[in-house]
Formats: structure tokens, sequence, C-alpha cells
């Protein structure tokens, strides 16, 4: 499924933008709401001409799809925003990747239809890869890891866990929010593939999963050991999951 | 990509992991082998009150635009990481390389108020640097002091290889090329001290003797090697418009307290008030060029991002061209999402004009800064700000909306009485009821917000007050009680509110303002007791200091409870910052005559600084 390209010398009528980034490096640990004052100064380094809110003190359109959590890196991180006027796509890019710091790469700038909705509230899914961190050691083989997450999470027809929230706890079915997980190996070492319910409705993290499994195993989970990473986020549509670029259109 | 210094195990724990991480906008990455001299930049407070420095802004652009120099930066690490690094022996690094800041040739230090004292200690110790200069060796930087605390350097002397006095944008290179030159030849450390002591505006500590009288007064002040001046001359730009300014500003990714463009727009200020230090030490006071300006405007706007830009100098509303600058920001800056954000201007027609473009007058308010609540105290203090210019733009600001008005003053003043003290709370009954007779009830946005804010009074070097004694901390607080009981009484009481600043931390800026060399064994001792962020109240403990001072034998009340007579030699005597001090007394015995100077413009009172040779000095000769 291929973006649309659509014809020249449409520039004035472009209003909502989506645009993919990556975010890796020592950029991790920059928390999202320093992201987003980052992207708003990027703008104005890049001369984008965004749109700003009306009254007194007006700030720019600008959404991000999910928020990151610091030390999670990402291929596949979303904001939207809206412009008054827009160069193209590969301009933009380009424009937008001259201001960057290290650490963040814009990889796409598409229009969106202008009847789309925010990237936030149609976050539905999101991959994730969890692999050990140089210097650290996993407390176990990958095939003991393999066989945990059949006996744990393949073969059952529910899988109950307690989630934390700020206020209670709650239990829920990994069955119902954990929609694929597989274990991959790369140098002698597990790397957890999963794809989880992500979004404001049932929202899971990657680090709560692989804990249960762990939990399962009789280990103890150190959070310092497994780099998180992001690869990418989903919205759910009758034809199933779509990246978020996919329902976007190139500007030539 | 650069190793960062700290595991992410670390970075994981501490608070605001972003502090440590460099990387930012417009920050400067060079190649190391490519570099001569690394010199590291430090402000010796959290990174977001160190990035929001200009002064180091200015220097790191100037030391980077050199091929063979790497400027980097260092600020002091939160309590926590603090502890890590002293447990796990990390040493503190530089944000850029993420290299120990120990390897550098040059550790600079800005020293902006005396409160910043321990965490000098603190940055040299994490660094692995000896705490004492006559400890290093010819592995350790050369560690420099600067900035406004260098007028009276000597409570500190003893940690510093030299101090740089003045503006740092003279001498430097020639400083940068000596070390060059004279480490290609293999020379000592000692050697290198010698020679740096002979540039103009160099004072290497070492190299002075300092003998005391019995009463503990000093003797004398000599250089212990007669190629060494006796003077040390403070250095000062005389061309701003060829002076470099930081085009392109490091932008950071956490919010630090000035998250804005700083456009700098004169040095030094006009008007002589006896209490304040940089009025006197940076004469004479300089204009840059408005074109200059406009153009740095949107320059540091593009290569930042910032969505405000703000002004910077002592007293913006006596810089001659301000009605220019400020309708091209306005006209041409503004909008697009860019704040302007104005210093604190005289209150008068034009700048409400202006404040109403730029914010909101429903939110915001109207300062002054009268310092003094009666005529008779501001006289002494040489604060021209009449009661009467003070109610006619609170008038014009109530017309035009306004209903909050902020107010400034000190408490502690030399000749102060209780009448002065009670002047302060009837001055802002004064506004109250010119804003409740002003103004029709059905145009009120409720009532009028008075704050009153005072702090107390502490005697700087190189200030026509230098000489005056300070109180004990329970009569600071005795003395606000009595502008607050004033308060109470006050038909408007519903309308002010008071805030004053703590009386412990006054007397200890007291000490360490006008300390001299002894003093510093105070600081080592209280930085060996635990003391860290003093300018911090949450951190600032005064018993630690009590108690360092007994132990090292010190009596506070030494530095703050005399007047000083007129022939006592001063720690900060050897230094020549150009304003004489013969007009110093002549402005003390003036204050205490009650007796206003005209400000520089209005007449010039000789203070010497004319033979720099430009500014104010030379502007109605052109």
């Amino acid at each position: 499924m291929r973006a649309v390209v659509s014809s020249a010398l449409e520039e004035v009528s472009v209003t909502k933008v989506r645009i993919k980034f990556r975010k890796y490096g020592v950029m991790k640990f920059i928390g999202h709401l320093d992201m987003m004052r980052y992207f708003q100064k990027a703008m104005r380094r890049a001369e984008i001409d965004i749109r700003y809110s009306e009254g007194f003190s007006p700030h720019q359109i600008m959404s991000f799809a999910a928020p990151l959590g610091v030390g999670i890196t990402s291929d596949g991180e979303y904001l939207d925003i809206e412009v008054e006027t827009s160069r193209s796509s590969q301009a933009s890019v380009d424009a937008l990747n001259q201001v960057m710091v290290e650490g963040v790469e814009v990889i796409s700038y598409k229009k969106l239809p202008d009847h789309a909705k925010t990237a936030m509230s149609i976050v539905a899914a999101a991959d994730y890869e969890l692999s050990c961190k140089d210097g650290y050691e996993v407390p176990a083989s990958c095939e003991a890891f393999q066989e945990a997450l059949q006996q744990f999470f393949l073969q059952p027809q529910t899988v109950m866990i307690t989630k934390q929230t700020k206020k209670s706890e709650k239990m829920i079915d990994l069955k119902q929010l954990v929609y694929n997980w597989h274990i991959q190996e790369q140098s002698g070492k597990p790397v957890f593939c999963m794809k989880l319910s992500t979004g404001s409705v049932d929202n899971l993290k990657p680090e709560l999963v692989l804990d249960a499994l762990y939990q399962s195993m009789g280990l103890t989970y150190d959070a310092n050991a497994i780099q998180v990473h992001r690869c990418e986020v989903y919205t759910k549509t009758k034809q199933g999951f779509l990246t978020l670029d996919e329902m976007g259109e190139v500007i030539m | 990509m650069t190793k960062l210094a700290l595991s992410d195990e670390i970075l994981m724990k501490i608070t605001n992991p972003a502090r440590y991480i460099g990387n930012e906008w417009n920050s400067v990455v060079k190649d190391k082998e490519q570099i001569k001299i690394r010199f590291v930049m430090c402000f010796p407070d959290v990174y977001e009150i160190g990035m929001s420095h200009l002064g180091i802004q200015i220097l790191y652009d100037m030391f980077n635009r050199r091929d063979d120099v790497w400027c980097e930066r260092v600020y002091s690490p939160w309590p926590d990481l603090h502890a890590i690094l002293k447990e796990q022996k990390i040493p503190l690094f530089s944000l850029e390389s993420q290299e120990p800041v120990k390897n550098a040739d040059f550790l600079g230090i800005t020293l902006q108020y005396e409160m910043c004292y321990t965490n000098v200690l603190q940055v040299l110790d994490l660094s692995q640097i000896p705490l004492l200069a006559k400890e290093r060796t010819n592995e350790h930087p050369i560690v420099i002091g600067g900035g406004p605390c260098t007028y009276n350097p000597e409570p500190i002397a003893d940690f510093f290889d030299l101090f740089y006095m003045g503006e740092g944008e003279v001498v430097y290179d020639d400083l940068l090329n000596l070390y060059q030159s004279m480490r290609e030849a293999g020379s000592s450390r000692e050697a290198f001290l010698l020679e740096a002591a002979k540039l103009p505006g160099i004072y290497v500590p070492s190299l002075y003797e300092v003998t005391y009288q019995e009463d503990g007064t000093i003797a004398s002040f000599m250089p212990l090697n007669e190629e060494v001046s006796p003077t040390v001359q403070k250095q000062l730009v005389m061309d701003l418009a060829k002076a470099p300014y930081p085009e392109k500003p490091v932008v950071p990714f956490i919010k630090a307290t000035q998250d804005r463009v700083v456009l700098e727009i004169q040095r030094g200020c006009i008007r002589g008030c006896r209490f304040c230090q940089a009025g006197m030490v940076y004469r004479p006071t300089r204009e840059k060029e408005v074109g200059r300006l406009k153009e740095l405007a949107v320059q540091m706007l593009k290569s930042t991002g910032h969505e405000e830009i703000s002004l910077s100098s002592l007293s913006s509303s006596d810089y001659s061209q301000l009605e220019e600058l400020v309708t091209y920001l306005v006209d041409e800056v503004g909008g697009k999402g860019v704040n302007i954000s104005l210093p604190s201007l005289r209150i008068d027609a034009f700048s409400l004009d202006v404040m109403r473009k730029v914010q909101d007058v429903k939110k915001s308010s109207i300062t002054f800064a009268p310092e003094a609540g009666s005529q008779r105290m501001r006289n002494v203090i040489n604060k021209g700000l009449t009661e009467e210019t003070i109610l006619h733009g609170a008038a014009l600001a109530f017309a035009g909306g306004w209903n909050k008005v902020k107010l400034y003053f000190m408490l502690g003043l030399p000749t102060e009485t209780r009448e002065d003290m009670q002047a302060i709370p009837a001055l802002a009954n004064e506004i109250a009821m010119l804003y409740y007779d002003t103004v029709p009830k059905d145009q009120r946005n409720g009532k009028c917000q008075i704050t009153i804010s005072t702090s107390f009074f502490v005697p700087k070097p190189f200030t026509p007050l230098q000489w005056a004694r300070m109180y004990p901390p329970q009569e600071y607080i005795s003395r606000a009680k009595v502008v607050s009981d004033a308060v109470k009484g006050q038909l408007n009481r519903k309308s002010i509110k008071y805030n004053w600043h703590e009386a412990d931390v006054t007397v200890l800026e007291g000490i360490l303002a006008r300390g001299d060399r002894r003093v510093g064994q105070a600081i080592l001792k209280v930085y060996e007791m635990g003391a860290i962020f003093d300018a911090w109240s949450e951190f600032f403990d005064y018993g630690k200091w009590q108690s360092a001072f007994a132990e090292c034998g010190i009596d506070p009340d030494f530095y703050t409870m005399r007047e000083r007579s007129l022939d006592e030699i001063l720690p900060w005597d050897f230094i020549d910052t150009g304003v004489s001090k013969e007009f110093l007394k002549r402005e003390w015995e003036q204050a205490m005559r009650e007796s206003v100077t005209p400000n520089c413009r209005a007449r010039c009172a000789g203070c010497g600084v004319k033979r720099f040779g430009g500014g104010v000095c030379y502007e109605s000769q052109n």
C-alpha cells in the first residue's frame, strides 16, 4: 500500500501535514515535552510556514502521536502540524534535517486529507524491539526464553496480569492487547519483538509485557539491561493495521 | 556519535538527564586532533541557570571562532549527580566532548554572585583538580575566574591561578597565544603565570602578598616579584560595534531560565546609583549601534528558532535609540509567534504604548524600583526617581487598564531611619489611593494589586557605599517587621502584598563580598562540611557557615559590622576600575549629605573613566 502522489502547485491548499522522524542516540534522554519544544524551535529554524493558534499568545498547531518515554529510541515517531503554505515533501524534509541535532532525523513529510483526524486520536498499536544493552547479560538462554514464551503467552487462551495505574491496579488480558510477540536471536542474545495496543484507550508498555514473561520464569527483570526501541506506530482500519504515514500523500 | 560520560543506568535515575548530555543545537563540536587549546567554560550553578547567562555565550562564541581553540561548557551537577560522581569517582566532564574537565588546558569559571563560591569548589573537586591553586601542577588546567565577583577576588584567591579583570573580549586572545607559545617552548606553569601577570587585566594572586595590622585591617598588599604591577587594570571594550556577538547561541533542550534570544543593547549605566556595583564598574556607558542590533535580532531568531526576544542592559530606557529599536522589533520581528519581552522600562506614554502591543494588559504588571521609600533616602543612594514620577507613571498605567504594580526597595541602607522604612508602605498606599481615585468603579478590573518586595542592602566593592556597615540578621528582620506592621495599618492594606528577603543570606553575602584572603579558609572548610548550592534556599545552611567561621577563627562581624574608615586599605584597592577612589569618597560624602549627583549625560561627575577615551564621556563632543 503506497501513498498516492498528488499533483504539483497545490501549495496553498495544504493544511494538515504529518511528519515522521527517528529518535536515537543521546536524544533518548530528552523527554516528550522537551521534544515538543525542540520541534517548535526547529519549525522556526527550517522556516516551515506553520499555522499559529489565535489569541494573545499564539502557539504552533502541533501534536504528537504517542509520547515516547525517556530512555526509549524510535524509528517511527509522528507529529502532525497545520501549515499555511508548504514546499514539496522532499524540500521540507531537507529543510528540517538541515536544522536537526544528531539523534533526530526527519524521514517523511506528507499531506493529510483535510478531514483527517490527528495522529494522537487514531493510534492503535506500535511495534517494539527489546534487546540486551552492551555490557549487560540477560539471565537465561534464547532457547529458555523461546520455551517460556510458548508456555506463558502463545499457548494459553488468556494471560491475565496486573497493570499498575496512577490510582489503582487492574487486571488485563495480554492476549487481547499483545497482537504479536516473537523472539529473534542476535549474536546469541534474544531480541523480543512485539506489536502492542497503544494509544489513549488501552496503552500497554513493552517493559510491563517483558517483565511478565520474566516473572513467569522466576527471573527478575532488570530495566537497566534492556534497551526499548519503538519501530513503528499504527492505526487500525478495516484493512488492518496501517502505519501512520500511509494515509498521507507526498507533496511534489 | 559522542559517547556519553555517564552510563544509561546513571542517566535514568537522576533528575533532568538532559543537563548532562550536550548535543544542543548550535553547540560546537570540533575535531580534537586539530585543536591546540582546550578551554572549558563553567557557570557554577545548575544548567538551567548557567545556560541563561549571556557572558558565557559571548565568550563561547568568541573562543570557538578561533580554529586552534575548542571551548566547551560545564555546569554544577545537581546534588543527586554530585553524590554519584563522588561515590563512583567519575571525573566531572564537559558537555561537548564528554571528556574529563581536568584534561583541558583552561577551566574558566564565571563568578556572578558570591553565593556560588562553594559551587566553585564543587566543580574543582568533582573535576579532580586540587582545590588550592598552589597544589596544582603542569598536569592540571589553568583555573581562571572572571565576572562581577572578581572585583573583590580575595576571598577566593587561593582557589584560582589567575583572574581576568573586566570584559572578556579584550585580552583573552593574548592570554591564549601566550599560553600556546610558552607551552611549545616547554615552560612551566609558574613561568606562564608570571608572564600572564604582565598582561593588562590579569591578576595572579599567588604573585602578591598581603600583610595585616594588629586590628585585622590590611597593612600592605604588594607584588612578590618586581616585574609584576602593584595594580591591575580592568579591561573594557571601547568599540562595541566590532566586538563579536553570538549570532548562533546554543539552544538548550530543557527550558532554561532565559529561554529566549537576548540582545545586549548597551554596557554601563549613566545613573550612578551609589549602591550599584555594575553601574560603577562597567563605566563608561557604551551604546551599540541600532542598525547592527536590528540585524542581530533577525539573525539570532532565525539561528535559534526561539519564540521570544528580550533586550538586555542595566537601564534600557537610557538607550538613546530605544524607540527606534523597539518599534522595529514590534513591527518587523514580532507577530508570527515571536514575543517581544521588554526589560523594566521607565513607565511613560511610550513604554505603556509598546507594552500594550506586546503583553496582555490584564495579566501583566508595571514595575517601579524606587529602591527606597523616602525622598531623603533616595537622595542618599542617588536614585533619581521621585514620588511624583512614580505616581504620574502609575496614573498613566491605571488609565491604560493596568491594575498590578510591583515595587522594589532595599532596607538597611546607610542612615536609614524608622521614618524611611515606613515611607515604603506609605508610597504603596498612595499608589493604591490613586487607583481608587482615578479609575471609575465600572472601569476597574477588580482591586489593584500592589506587591512590595524588599531586599536587604549589601555594600559592594567599588561603590560609594563600600565603606558602610551592615547589621545583624535580627536587625534586618526587625526592619522588615516595621514595614510589615505599617502595611497592615494602611487604609488599602487589602490591595498591598509584602515580601521580604532572608536575612542570613544577606549577612553571608556581605562577608563574602567584602572579605579578604583569610575568608578563603572558611569557604574551604564549609565545602568540606558539605555546603553546596548556597544560592538555593532549600540547600543553604547558615549554621554550617557559622561553624566554619568559628573553626577557622574568623570573626564575621569584622567584615560586616564595621564602618570602614576612608583611609583603610581595602582588599580590592589594587584593582583599577578606572573609577577613582577619590570619586567614590566624594560620592560617599555626598551620600552622607543627602545630596544628589546628576547622571553622566546631564553633567560629568569626573569619576575618572574618561581616560578610556569613549562612550558617554564623549557623546556630546561628536
